[in-house]
């Protein structure tokens, strides 16, 4: 990944040109260009196995690509909420220290003390300070998924991609958790990249979506995004 | 985890009935064993169910070579059951050094590694998402596990050493919810058991072996219920 002159902050965030996948000999998807522009809160949307989670893998560095560009400033952090994660009803650590394990370790008290400040704030902001205590595994779905989400903002990230965090949540809580999202991506500029199977939730809080289809990535606007997309 | 302490278990005794066959020593064939394997499992691609699958056909290979290893060495039986079952009041001084040795290399590492190690052994998948060099790490921390089964094994045997490593992690996870506490409460329950059995046995002279897993067994259960209780309160 290189420099582009274009992606000083407050403009690009990514620039795909002709960016090409293979696994092997499957084709994912083929010259694809899109922008994604600082601040913008996008959906990905498209059937299951058109390449949205192999897409924000090349983002992060996860995956390689197999042809063509993509373009990102590297010195943007990114926080991922990845599709899958293996928490089940016996996890044992509590919902703070889940939070934790993505902090760098430090012996300096002074860090430490910064440290406790940041993970308090996360807390707050992702409203999970009554529920710190709490085993993981005992959490609900929606409690999860903002526990994944408080870990993946612990950096300060500039991009935060959610892969299909909302699955699986019943209508009011991913109407929180989306809630959530939205006010930082307003409050703090937080450019987002959000997966999603949820017609409501696309037309409702997102700026415009790349569609996933036929090996093609389409860049289309709120107006464009139909229902028929999401079958 | 449980599952790789077992496999290491069976593989440190096929490593140390390898050492006595071609006499060196049972700690460094069970050195060299076990880290060798660790090091071969760290690199295995990542699909672990895969991996758990191969390593399980794996470790009754090695078990079978332990014992094919015990009967063509011209050894005595006795070094077979002290192996298989430790032998803490017959370790020499200088093989106390080694162990001390050795349990310093293992705790430099641990402290080293202490964050990231914490972050793949609690979240492997936001490990790798928040870009940490799991493969690496999975290595470092296989490494670990084998010298703590071969250490582990020299005090209440091969058989046992697996007892030690799964079951106070085990039981803290019913009492404490966060990385440190797990450590120290899984730690004391370790030393505990240890002492206690050590204790019991000069009094009673029965096997120290069977004083630790007897209390392991017991903080276990009592732990299972403690969380059982409380989820219920
Ligand atoms: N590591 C991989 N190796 C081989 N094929 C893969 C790998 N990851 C994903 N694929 C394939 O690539 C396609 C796109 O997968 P994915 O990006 O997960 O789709 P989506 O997230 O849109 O459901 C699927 O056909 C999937 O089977
Ligand atoms: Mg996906």
């Amino acid at each position: 990944m290189q420099m582009d002159e274009r992606s000083v902050k407050g403009q690009l965030v990514i620039e795909a040109k002709n960016l090409t996948k293979r696994f092997g000999k499957q084709l994912v998807f083929k010259d694809v260009n899109f922008k994604i522009d600082d601040g913008e809160f996008i959906s990905l949307v498209g059937p299951n196995g058109s390449g949205k989670t192999t897409l924000v893998k090349i983002i992060m560095g996860m995956e390689k690509k197999t042809d063509g560009e993509l373009l990102m400033d590297k010195s943007q952090t990114v926080g991922y909420v990845p599709q899958f994660r293996n928490v089940d009803i016996d996890y044992p650590l509590d919902i703070e220290s889940f939070v934790r394990l993505n902090l760098k370790f430090t012996m300096n008290p002074k860090k430490r003390a910064e440290n406790n400040e940041i993970i308090k704030q996360i807390l707050e902001k992702t409203r999970l300070t009554h529920l710190r205590k709490r085993p993981l595994g005992l959490a609900s779905g929606g409690e999860k998924q903002k526990a994944y989400l408080a870990q993946a903002l612990l950096n300060d990230p500039q991009i935060l991609i959610l892969d299909e965090s909302t699955a699986s949540l019943d209508v009011e809580v991913k109407m929180q958790l989306m809630d959530l999202v939205q006010e930082l991506n307003q409050k703090y500029n937080l450019t987002v990249i959000f997966i999603t199977h949820d017609y409501d939730l696309t037309k409702k809080y997102t700026h415009r979506a790349l569609f996933f289809e036929n090996n093609t990535i389409k860049p289309i606007s709120v107006d464009e995004i139909s229902e028929a997309m999401f079958e | 985890m449980s599952f790789l302490s077992h496999t290491l278990s069976e593989i440190g005794f096929a490593g140390a009935s390898f050492g006595i066959l071609i006499g060196i020593s049972p700690l460094a064939g069970m050195i060299l064993f076990t880290m060798v394997s660790s090091v071969a499992v760290g690199s295995l691609s990542s699909e672990s169910s895969r991996r758990e699958a191969s390593i399980s056909a794996i470790s009754s290979l090695f078990i079978g070579l332990g014992i094919l290893f015990l009967s063509l060495s011209s050894e005595s039986s006795s070094y077979a059951t002290n192996i298989l079952f430790g032998s803490i009041v017959g370790i020499s001084s200088k093989e106390v050094h080694q162990l001390m040795i050795l349990s310093l290399v293992v705790i430099v590492i641990f402290i080293v590694f202490y964050k990231p190690l914490a972050f793949d052994s609690f979240d492997h998948i936001g490990a790798r998402s928040a870009g940490l060099p799991t493969r690496m790490l999975s290595i470092a921390f296989l490494v670990t596990l084998a010298l703590s089964v071969s250490i582990g094994a020299q005090i209440v045997g091969s058989l046992l050493v697996f007892i030690l490593l799964t079951l106070p992690g085990a039981t803290a996870k019913y009492l404490v919810h966060s990385v440190p506490k797990l450590i120290m409460v899984s730690v004391g329950l370790s030393l505990a058991g240890v002492w206690l059995g050590l204790y019991l046995a000069f009094v009673t002279n029965w096997p120290v072996t069977f004083f630790i897993s007897a209390f392991e067994v017991i903080a276990y259960f009592l732990g299972l219920t403690y969380k059982n209780w409380k989820l219920n309160h």
